[in-house]
């Protein structure tokens, strides 16, 4: 039999042999793969935060307000990028605020990406009313500018890292309903799910098993840059005053405090915002680059 | 001999589209009465051009839609009046092989978890049954066991149409719908394929309603015919009475368009003039009076009902009348 005679691959799992495609889309971005260091990096500096950092974050040095880096002049080895107002480490602060944003970013892309693919599957495989109800809905969230809907919900809410979370998910799920309609849509009516409706699948088993793996690339692409909004925004939301309260050593919040001091002490103001640029451009670098790897219209074979 | 497997009785299908702002909504008559019935280890084709309901009528056999009027009998079960329960009950009797081996098998999925996936829903198989049957069915539809663990976009087409047709067999059907099981293959491909479902008809005694429109094909399949046009039933025989003498002049026209692999062979060409026309505004009378050679007056005012003739059920009131020779 001509069909079944194929030439045996060398023995290598599925997963494996989809990793490696994978990669080697993505490693043509260089771009991407700098972001993807980055992140990695921040990620274990995050996790390592305590062994990492040289002093608390919490802890104040009475004796050297607003001590500047190391490289400036009177600069000490002791805070290698200075301390703040109060007397606390800066290169410290900015460690431990990494677990905050990356915290931001897992909390928040975790939420809108359960609720969004939750929806949008109803919305997409149910169609009708419930269709036109949930898309009205994400449209009227869409139509207000996305940060001041959040400083209005945390408002609401009540100021907290917690709440302002709450509401940048908010913010960031509807996109992610769009999304998922828009995949659910286009693979709803395609041959393999008619056969799995035959075989006796229940619209539960339709939805979750047998249609969203399949439309997941552009979810995962989507997700990554929700992350980096995500951090932005708390920053935002820190900054104004309505995320994280200080003393926590979040990035937004960090800059808030430092505003006052930004011509006598540049620094203060300068890395809290350096950190928040660097990791966004970093996730954003990554997420481009996933989404070329992902998508199969830029794939050259 | 046994009874029929499966009965449809005037089965009708209405769709309603567009009526959008300020629109009236359109009925389209995608199936307008058709009857049928199969018999264990039989194969009823079912022929004609596109849009014609073929599909429509896959779908309503496989109960994925209900049809709009008329009823359909599985195992002397009415299906229709027996509401959710009872169509989820016989929904195992009834399995669907389709056109594009492509788009019919899930991408994400192992072909292992793709075939007990039937089973996972429907029986209450341990896991290591599941497998086992699963590895047996690879092996009946010619597959080999290794090729458990792997993806569809590792496989040919014709192994694509192996797995398909073993996840259809999963749970043992009595009926198992082709819809253009082998027109997506090549040529050497397709025999294989047909020898294979030949070889499963008789071990499991299946009954196959085969939808296509390759009549070479649906001539070595076949044991009756049923041509639709419009969503109706034009003519129904027994295969050998349809291809030696086609009653209809649409079925004719099908015929003399068929290439037939003989160089001596001379046959009066039927040109069909038009288009199908469409099913949201069908002609009157007979529906396919516009492109017929022989119509006559009577064929635009009133609507031919199936009539016995011979072996063959056909709708025409001029059946077997000599077709004029074309002006070339």
């Amino acid at each position: 039999m001509s069909d079944t005679s194929r030439a045996e691959t060398p023995k290598r799992s599925a997963e494996a042999e989809v990793l490696a495609e994978f990669w080697h889309y993505f490693s043509e971005n260089r771009g991407a793969v700098i972001g993807l260091f980055v992140f990695v990096a921040l990620v274990l500096i995050a996790i390592f935060a305590p062994l990492v950092a040289p002093h608390s974050p919490t802890q104040q040095y009475r004796d050297a307000l607003l001590q500047p880096p190391v490289w400036a002049d009177n600069g000490t080895a002791t805070f290698l990028l200075g301390t703040d107002a109060v007397g606390r480490d800066i290169l410290s602060r900015l460690i431990y605020g990494a677990r905050f944003s990356l915290f931001i970013g897992v909390v928040v892309v975790t939420l809108s990406l359960t609720i969004g693919i939750s929806l949008g599957l109803v919305a997409g495989y149910v169609g009708g009313k419930p269709d036109t109800f949930i898309m009205r809905v994400m449209d009227v969230i869409l139509s207000f500018p996305s940060l001041l809907l959040a400083l209005v919900l945390v408002a609401i809410l009540g100021p907290g890292l917690m709440n302002a979370m709450i509401a940048i998910a908010l913010i960031l799920q509807p996109h992610f309903v769009r999304l998922t309609r828009a995949a659910v849509l286009s693979e709803k009516n395609r041959d393999y799910v008619t056969a799995a409706r035959v075989a006796g699948a229940g619209p539960l088993r339709l939805m979750f098993r047998t249609i969203l793996p399949n439309c997941m690339a552009p979810l995962i692409v989507q997700a990554t840059l929700s992350f980096s909004n995500a951090i932005l925004d708390a920053a935002a939301l820190g900054f104004l005053g309505m995320g994280a309260q200080p003393p926590t050593p979040e990035w937004g919040t960090m800059l808030a405090e430092a505003r006052e001091f930004i011509l006598r002490a540049p620094w203060v103001v300068t890395f809290p915002g350096l950190a928040i640029l660097i990791t966004v451009l970093a996730i954003n670098l990554m997420g481009d680059g996933l989404r070329d790897a992902l998508d199969p219209k830029l794939k050259r074979s | 001999m046994s009874g029929p497997v499966i009965v449809g009785r005037n089965l009708q299908k209405h769709y309603t589209v567009g009526g959008g702002f300020m629109r009236e909504p359109q009925i389209v008559e995608a199936l307008r009465g058709v009857s049928f019935s199969l018999k264990p280890g039989k194969t009823l084709a079912v022929v004609g051009e596109s849009g014609c309901g073929k599909s429509t009528l896959a779908r309503l056999v496989t109960m994925i839609e209900e049809p709009t009027a008329g009823t359909l009998e599985i195992d002397g079960w009415n299906v229709t009046s027996s509401g959710r329960e009872g169509r989820n009950a016989f929904r195992t009797h009834v399995q669907i092989v389709f056109q594009d081996p492509y788009g019919s098998l899930n991408p994400r999925q192992k072909v292992g978890s793709m075939l007990e996936e039937p089973l996972l829903i429907n029986t209450k198989d341990s896991a290591a049954e599941r497998q086992e049957k699963a590895r047996q069915m690879l092996r009946l539809v010619g597959l080999r066991p290794e090729h458990y663990d792997r993806y569809p976009h590792m496989f040919s087409g014709g192994q694509r149409q192996r797995i398909a047709i073993a996840r259809a067999l999963m749970l043992n059907p009595k009926i198992l719908i082709l819809d253009e099981p082998v027109s997506a293959l090549d040529v050497s491909i397709q025999a294989q394929i047909l020898n294979l479902l030949a070889k499963l008809q008789d071990k499991f005694q299946l009954a196959y309603i085969f939808i296509s429109h390759n009549l070479s094909v649906v001539r070595h399949v076949a044991d009756d015919v049923l041509v639709m046009y419009l969503g109706r039933t034009v003519e129904a025989a027994p295969r050998d009475e349809i291809f030696a003498n086609p009653r209809h002049p649409y079925t004719r026209a099908l015929l003399s368009a068929t290439p037939v692999a003989d160089p001596k062979h001379t046959r009066q060409r039927i040109r069909l003039e038009g288009e199908l026309p469409s099913p949201i505004n069908p002609p009157s009378g007979c529906a396919f009076h516009p492109r017929c050679p022989l119509a006559i007056g009577k064929c635009a005012r009133d609507m031919p009902e199936l009539e016995l003739d011979g072996e063959a059920r056909v709708a025409c009131y001029r059946a077997g009348e000599k077709i004029p020779e074309a002006a070339e």
